[in-house]
C-alpha cells in the first residue's frame, strides 16, 4: 500500500451553544467527535452520511478552514494543525478544496483567468509572472474547458462548467490531496457523470488523492477506493469500497445501502429494505453508548451504555473497521459496480466535451469548415438533433445547458 | 449528418467566436443599466452643471457676487439683473452661481469622509466580527443616537476660533461636523453587506488558498459588498447639501463673507412678503442640487440592486 499522505487523528470539532444575556456556554454541538482515518497517496476516500452528520465540517477541518477543538491533521508526516503563518501557506499548496455549489464558489466579479490564476498569484514562486496566463490556459484545457474563455465571467458558464473551473482552481498548485465537499451534488445527473469522470482522469494524470465527501452512495462507490460512513460526528464504518458496499457490518450502513434505488424493475418489492424509525438525534445531545442505538433494530442494553470501538470486525470474508457491538454482514441488494465494465457503444458516453466549448473551438478554427475529428462530428449531429432550429433553442439568459450549440444568449 | 445542421452551426460560429466578453466589474455593470435610464441622464446633467458652477463660476457670470449696489437694493428680476438684487444690493444670480461651490464642496467632502470612516469601520467589524464588531457597533450606536442637527450645532459652536480663518477651514468645519455624525449609518450598511458576502464559498476558497486578509478584502469582499454603500452615499450627498444650507441658515455653518445658498436664504427672510424673489432663487438652486443627487442615487440603486431588475 502506498504511503499515507494525509492522516486525521481523533479530530474533534465542538461548536459552543451560547445562551442568555451573558452569552454563557450552555452546551456543545458535537459536529465532529473523534474521527480518525488515513488517506494514502493517489487513492480516493469516500465519506458518506446523511445531512448534518459532520461530513462537511470534517472537510473544513482537513482544510484548516476551521480550527479543530482537539485532534490533529498530519500531512506528509507533519502536523499541520499546529502550523501557522508561512508554514501554513506552504502546506496549503498541497491540499486544496472543491466546493459543493458552483454558483457561490466562484467570485462573480472576477474573470475565469483571475479565478484560476489566483492560486498562482498568492503563491507567486510556483510559476513566474510571465508564464501564469499560459499556465491558466493549460489548466482550463486540462479540465475540458476552452482556454480561449479565459476572459469570461462565471455567469457565462453552466453549472458543470463552473464546477470544472472550481476544479481547475483546486489543482492549480499541483496539490497532492483534493478535498471534494459534495462536488457533484448540485449538478444535473448527466453533468455529474462528466465531472466525476473528469476527476478520475485528473487523478490518473496528476496522482491526486481525493477525500470525496458526498451523500450519493452510487457516486461514492463509483469513484472511491475506500469508503467511510459517518453518523452523528463519528465514523460508523470504514473499509475498502467492496467491503463496505458488499459486506456492510454496521446496521446504519446496511440501512443506508438498502435505500439506494435499484434500476431493475424485476427486483421491485423483493428487496430487503430497512426503514429506520425516528430522526437523527441532535448532535448537541448525542445518545449515550452507541450513537445509533436510538434507531437501531439490533439495539440491546449494552448499546445504551457502552460505546463500541471502531475496530476490525469480521465481515464474512475478511474483516474491516466497524463501530458496532453486534457487527455481522448482511447482504443488501444494491447497484452493481460497473466501473470496470466496458461501456456499451450504443449509448452516448459521458466523455464528450461540453458542447459550448466545442462550438467555440470550431469558431476559432474558422467557421468550422474542417470538421475532421469524429468527436466534433458527433457533437454537431447531437446538437442539431437537439435543436433542429436555432430559434427554438432555449433563450436562457443566465445558465447555459451543456448540450446547447454555442452559448449565443442575448446580452442584456 | 444533414447539410442543414452543418450550415446552422457554421452560421452561428462567427458570433460565438467573436469578442463578446461581457464585462462584470462593478462599474461596467452599473453603466450598462444606467445608460438606458432617463432619470440618470437628467440627474447627470444637473450634477454636471452644478459641478461646473462650483469649479468655474466665472463661466456663468461676470458679475462680482460681493459687489454691493445699495442704491438698487431689493430690485426685482429684470431691472438690469436676471434675478434681481438682495437687501445688500448683491446680484442674486451671481450669488446663486457662486454659492454652488460651498454646497458641492461640503456635499462631496462630507460624503468622501463618511464613506471612508463608515466603510472602513463597517468592513473591520463585519470582517473581524466578535469583540471588534461589538465595540464598533456600540460606538456607532452612540453616534447614531445623537440627532444630526443638534449634534452639528453643538459640534460647530464648540470648535475653536481657528476654523474661521479662511474659506477652506470654514468649509472643513461643516464637513467635519457632518461626517462625524454621518458615518454610523454607512458603517452599519457596510457591516451588513460584508457579513453577507463573507461566508460565500469563494471567500472560503481564497482562505483555503492561503490568501492574506488584505487580499481577501481587496479582491473578493470589497467588490461584492460595495454596491449598497455607493447607493446610500450618493443619496445622502444630497442630504448633506441640504443640512449644510440648514446650518448656514441657522447662522452656525458657513458665515458671511462666505457665499452659500443657506446664508442667502437666511438673509432673504426679511423680504418674505415684499420681495420673495430674494428667497426663491437660492431655494430653487438648493432644491435642484439636492434633487440631482437624490435622483442619481435612485438611478444608481436601480442599477446596482439585482433584485429590482
Amino acid at each position: 500500500m502506498p504511503e499515507v499522505i494525509l492522516s486525521a487523528q481523533d479530530l474533534v470539532k465542538h461548536y459552543p451553544i451560547r445562551s442568555g444575556v451573558l452569552r454563557r456556554v450552555a452546551g456543545q454541538v458535537k459536529a465532529v467527535d473523534g474521527v480518525s482515518f488515513d488517506l494514502h497517496k493517489g487513492e480516493t476516500l469516500g465519506i458518506v452520511g446523511e445531512s448534518g452528520c459532520g461530513k462537511s465540517t470534517l472537510g473544513r477541518l482537513l482544510m484548516r478552514l476551521e480550527e479543530p477543538t482537539s485532534g490533529k491533521v498530519i500531512f506528509g508526516g507533519e502536523d499541520w494543525s499546529g502550523a501557522s503563518g508561512r508554514k501554513l501557506r506552504q502546506m496549503r499548496r498541497n491540499i486544496q478544496i472543491v466546493f459543493q455549489d458552483p454558483y457561490t464558489s466562484l467570485n462573480p466579479r472576477m474573470t475565469v483567468g483571475d479565478i484560476v490564476g489566483e492560486p498562482l498569484e498568492i503563491h507567486s514562486d510556483v510559476v513566474p509572472k510571465g508564464g501564469r496566463r499560459k499556465r491558466v490556459q493549460e489548466l482550463l484545457d486540462l479540465v475540458g474547458l476552452n482556454p480561449e474563455h479565459i476572459n469570461r465571467y462565471p455567469h457565462q458558464f453552466s453549472g458543470g462548467q463552473r464546477q470544472r473551473i472550481g476544479i481547475a482552481r483546486g489543482i492549480a498548485l499541483n496539490p497532492s490531496v483534493l478535498v471534494c465537499d459534495e462536488p457533484v451534488s448540485a449538478l444535473d445527473v448527466s453533468v455529474q457523470a462528466q465531472v466525476v469522470n473528469l476527476m478520475e482522469k485528473l487523478q490518473d494524470e496528476l496522482g491526486l488523492a481525493y477525500v470525496f465527501i458526498a451523500h450519493d452512495l452510487s457516486v461514492v462507490r463509483h469513484i472511491s477506493d475506500r469508503v467511510g460512513v459517518m453518523y452523528l460526528g463519528r465514523m460508523a464504518e470504514l473499509g475498502e469500497e467492496d467491503e463496505v458496499y458488499s459486506r456492510p457490518t454496521h446496521p446504519y450502513t446496511q440501512a443506508l445501502l438498502s435505500a439506494v434505488p435499484v434500476p431493475d424493475p424485476t427486483l421491485r418489492g423483493k428487496r430487503d429494505q430497512i426503514v429506520l424509525q425516528g430522526d437523527v438525534p441532535s448532535p448537541a445531545n448525542p445518545p449515550s453508548g452507541c450513537r445509533f442505538h436510538t434507531r437501531c433494530w439490533k439495539a440491546q442494553e449494552v448499546c445504551t451504555t457502552d460505546e463500541p470501538e471502531l475496530e476490525l470486525r469480521p465481515d464474512g470474508l475478511g474483516a474491516h473497521l466497524s463501530r458496532c457491538h453486534f457487527a455481522e454482514p448482511r447482504l443488501i441488494l444494491e447497484t452493481v459496480d460497473v466501473s470496470d465494465l466496458e461501456p456499451d457503444t450504443r449509448f452516448a458516453g459521458t466523455e464528450v466535451q461540453d458542447m459550448s466549448d466545442l462550438g467555440a473551438g470550431l469558431g476559432a478554427a474558422g467557421g468550422g469548415e474542417d470538421l475532421g475529428s469524429s468527436a466534433a462530428d458527433a457533437g454537431v449531429e447531437r446538437s442539431s438533433a437537439l435543436h433542429p432550429d436555432t430559434d427554438q433553442a432555449p433563450q436562457d439568459t443566465t445558465r447555459l445547458v451543456d448540450e446547447q450549440p454555442g452559448d449565443d444568449r442575448p446580452t442584456r | 449528418m444533414t447539410d442543414a445542421a452543418v450550415a446552422e452551426v457554421t452560421v452561428a460560429e462567427p458570433r460565438e467566436g467573436g469578442v463578446r466578453e461581457e464585462e462584470r466589474s462593478l462599474a461596467s455593470d452599473a453603466w450598462r443599466a444606467l445608460r438606458g435610464n432617463p432619470v440618470f441622464w437628467v440627474s447627470a446633467v444637473l450634477i454636471a452643471v452644478f459641478t461646473l458652477m462650483a469649479i468655474w463660476p466665472s463661466l456663468f457670470t461676470n458679475t462680482d457676487p460681493r459687489e454691493a449696489i445699495l442704491a438698487e437694493s431689493r430690485s426685482r428680476p429684470g431691472d438690469g439683473t436676471w434675478f434681481g438684487r438682495d437687501i445688500q444690493g448683491y446680484d442674486i444670480y451671481a450669488r446663486c452661481i457662486y454659492g454652488a461651490r460651498a454646497s458641492i464642496l461640503v456635499g462631496v467632502m462630507t460624503t468622501a469622509m463618511a464613506v471612508a470612516i463608515g466603510g472602513g469601520i463597517g468592513m473591520i467589524s463585519g470582517y473581524l466580527g466578535g469583540a471588534w464588531d461589538a465595540t464598533f457597533s456600540r460606538i456607532g450606536d452612540i453616534f447614531f443616537s445623537i440627532p444630526l442637527l443638534l449634534g452639528a450645532i453643538i459640534f460647530l459652536s464648540s470648535l475653536p476660533e481657528f476654523f474661521n480663518d479662511n474659506y477652506f477651514l470654514v468649509i472643513m468645519k461643516v464637513v467635519l461636523a457632518l461626517a462625524f455624525l454621518g458615518w454610523p449609518s454607512l458603517a452599519r450598511l457596510m457591516r451588513s453587506s460584508v457579513i453577507q458576502v463573507k461566508p460565500n464559498d469563494y471567500v472560503q476558497a481564497a482562505r483555503a488558498l492561503g490568501a492574506s486578509p488584505s487580499r481577501i478584502i481587496r479582491s473578493h469582499i470589497l467588490p461584492n459588498s460595495l454596491a449598497p454603500l455607493i447607493v446610500v452615499a450618493t443619496i445622502s450627498l444630497g442630504g448633506y447639501i441640504a443640512v449644510e444650507a440648514t446650518l448656514s441658515f441657522l447662522g452656525i455653518g458657513l458665515q458671511p463673507p462666505a457665499i452659500s445658498w443657506g446664508i442667502d436664504i437666511s438673509a432673504a427672510i426679511v423680504g418674505l412678503r415684499t420681495t420673495p424673489h430674494m428667497l426663491f432663487f437660492p431655494s430653487l438652486f438648493l432644491s435642484l442640487a439636492v434633487l440631482g443627487f437624490i435622483l442619481m442615487g435612485d438611478a444608481v440603486r436601480d442599477a446596482l440592486d439585482p433584485k429590482t431588475r
